[in-house]
């Protein structure tokens, strides 16, 4: 089995300075190649970059004098291509928050199983510093909340489970803690000498459930902080693997995921005016019953038809385009491709005003309308676009709600107050695709759709689009 | 009691603590229009837990059950990196997607 590679290689190559150069290379990689990330049109080599880095980090763990179960790891590393492939190749751009999702937690689980079988392996830590032992059983917990919780994210964006909130109620708070006390309880024991491995599966049936509540109560909207949060404990959890394991490639590649990971979960929870805690403690869905009873009456609602709303925007000089999730479910970034090129095509000047919480995770509407063509420079971010709302003729919301509500702005007892959102409400008119008048995700009316300037195109955002698009040709 | 003598952790920990700041400062520059794909190729640089995985099976797991759950482990690390980073190429090849001008100038040409 251990056919020894010192029959091939060059002892150089064995030795141990000669295997830390080569770590250093490959995290040197990773942080030039994400480096590249920083520009649209850099990013495709600086991954590739970061992808050489990874090759050669594994091979320098192939050179580490001693290795064996040559056939074991080559089983592992072909199931996993022949896997990861595919899925790679053929996942849909709208499903890739879920794609993301799942990647993240194989990385998680992987973490897991590797600290699994390194307590078995060395009999609980015999004969390890004991800081071993702790940065393991770290890596063990975190891995096994971020491979479950991961997986109830996934779960949910597939829509197998709802993408409401679960929740059990008052005592989750008081589970979760628990749950964590005994992992951690049990982490202690083994990192102070026990070899029971009974604890050990204890810890991470104990994480696992951990994982599995905290995003069960987590809704769809809040997804985006959520598949950040997660990210970045694989990352904490594969750096702390990598101080126990001592290998530095590890604990770099580690340390940048989560440094990314809490970036993006700072960034996603700020759009949304939230607090982390508050997203993992369970939010909105189940809590909003405010604002049922006001002062109604007013409220009638506009319907358009595909036509109308063409002739609005064929003559318009400004429109803004803001997509929202239901564009994703609908399919529709393709559709809106087109029409927004029959719209150039008439001197319409059309923008795009992405909220960083659009979709279902951090960036999700800026890759669909990547997919589609759509030039990168006419995307907006809420920033640039706000100003220019009064400047504009027609606003078109597609399958966006809360993200435009303009309560985060006016109305200080609304759940969403403070967060901020996409002004649409300044512009001219709006008109808005949806489905039908149900609220958004948080369960909120949106005000926006009463409006005097609102008009609301009812209907698959994909087929509204699309009879805009033919109207627009015939006109 | 050597001072230059500095234990092997703490080695390890100097290079978290720079490693941490040195992803911060890259990170965060990275513009919005582009987080799904950062989200999904530091996605794929965590697979390298699968190094994790061929240490401790390489350096001679016992057991039946050890070897199971690292075969496990080798196979999630692999999804993770190899699915990682294709999938990131892909959906960067669609950014590549220049500038508004040359779209319009390449259309007029077909």
């Amino acid at each position: 089995m251990s056919a020894p590679l010192a029959a091939i290689v060059p002892s150089f190559m064995q030795d141990d300075n000669f295997i830390a150069v080569l770590y250093i290379i490959a995290f040197a990689l990773f942080i030039y190649g994400l480096m590249g990330l920083t520009g649209p049109k850099t990013a495709v080599r600086g991954n590739r970059i970061a992808a050489v880095g990874m090759a050669v980090a594994v091979i320098a763990t192939f050179l580490i004098p001693g290795i064996g179960n040559w056939g074991l790891i080559a089983l592992g590393i072909v199931i996993g291509t022949i896997v990861g492939v595919p899925a790679a190749r053929q996942v849909q751009m709208t499903a890739m928050p879920q794609m993301v999702a799942l990647f993240n937690g194989v990385g998680g689980g992987a973490i897991a199983l590797i600290a699994w079988a390194e307590f078995r392996d060395s009999s609980g830590y015999d004969g390890l510093p004991t800081y071993v032992a702790i940065f393991s059983l770290f890596s063990a917990i975190v891995g096994s909340v971020s491979f479950w919780g991961s997986n109830i994210a996934f779960a949910k964006l597939q829509e197998i489970l709802p993408g409401r909130p679960i929740s059990i109620g008052r005592a989750q708070q008081f589970v979760n803690l628990a749950l964590l006390a005994i992992a951690v309880a049990c982490a202690v024991a083994i990192a102070s000498g026990s070899d029971n491995e009974l604890l050990m599966i204890l810890l991470l049936v104990c994480a696992a459930l951990l994982g599995n509540l905290i995003v069960l109560p987590i809704g769809g909207a809040d997804m985006p902080v959520v598949i950040s949060l997660l990210n970045a404990f694989t990352g904490l959890s594969a750096a702390a693997a990598g101080i126990a394991l001592n290998n530095t490639a590890l604990i770099v590649a580690g340390m940048i995921v989560g440094a990314s990971g809490s970036i993006l979960t700072n960034l996603m929870a700020q759009a949304m005016n939230r607090s982390i805690p508050s997203i993992v403690a369970g939010g909105f869905g189940g809590v909003v019953t405010t604002g049922g009873g006001d002062d109604d009456g007013d409220k009638t609602v506009r319907s358009t038809s595909a036509s109308d709303a063409a002739v609005q925007m064929a003559y318009a000089s400004q429109v803004v385009i803001v997509p929202g999730y239901g564009m994703a479910v609908a399919q529709a970034q393709h559709a809106v491709r087109e029409m927004t090129k029959l719209l150039e095509d008439k001197g319409v000047e059309v923008k795009f005003a992405i909220h960083p919480v659009a979709g279902r995770m951090p960036g999700h509407m800026n890759v669909l309308l990547a997919e589609a063509d759509v030039p990168y420079d006419q995307l907006k971010e809420m920033d640039d676009i706000n100003g220019e709302f009064s400047r504009t003729d027609v606003s078109l919301v597609i399958g966006a709600n809360d993200v435009t509500n303009p309560d985060a702005r006016n109305k200080s007892d609304s759940p969403i107050y403070g967060m901020p959102i996409l002004n649409v409400d300044e512009s001219r008119s709006v008109i808005v695709l949806k489905r039908s008048m149900s609220s958004g995700f948080a369960g909120i009316d949106n005000p926006l759709f009463y409006g005097e300037n609102t008009a609301m195109l009812f209907g698959d955002a994909k087929s509204s689009v699309s009879e805009i698009t033919e109207e627009l040709k015939a006109l | 009691m050597t001072p230059i003598a500095v234990s092997v952790l703490v080695q390890n920990l100097s290079v978290l603590v720079l490693a941490a700041f040195a992803g911060f400062l890259v990170i965060s520059k990275v513009p919005n229009t582009l987080h799904t794909p950062l989200m999904s190729g530091t996605n794929a640089v965590h697979g390298i837990v699968v190094l994790g995985g061929i240490l401790v099976l390489g350096l001679g797991a016992e057991g039946v059950l050890s070897k199971i759950l690292l075969v496990i482990a080798i196979v999630f690390g692999t999804i993770n990196v190899v699915g990682g980073f294709l999938v990131t190429d892909r959906m960067l090849e669609m950014f590549k997607a220049k500038p508004k001008e040359a779209v319009e100038t390449s259309e007029e040409l077909k």
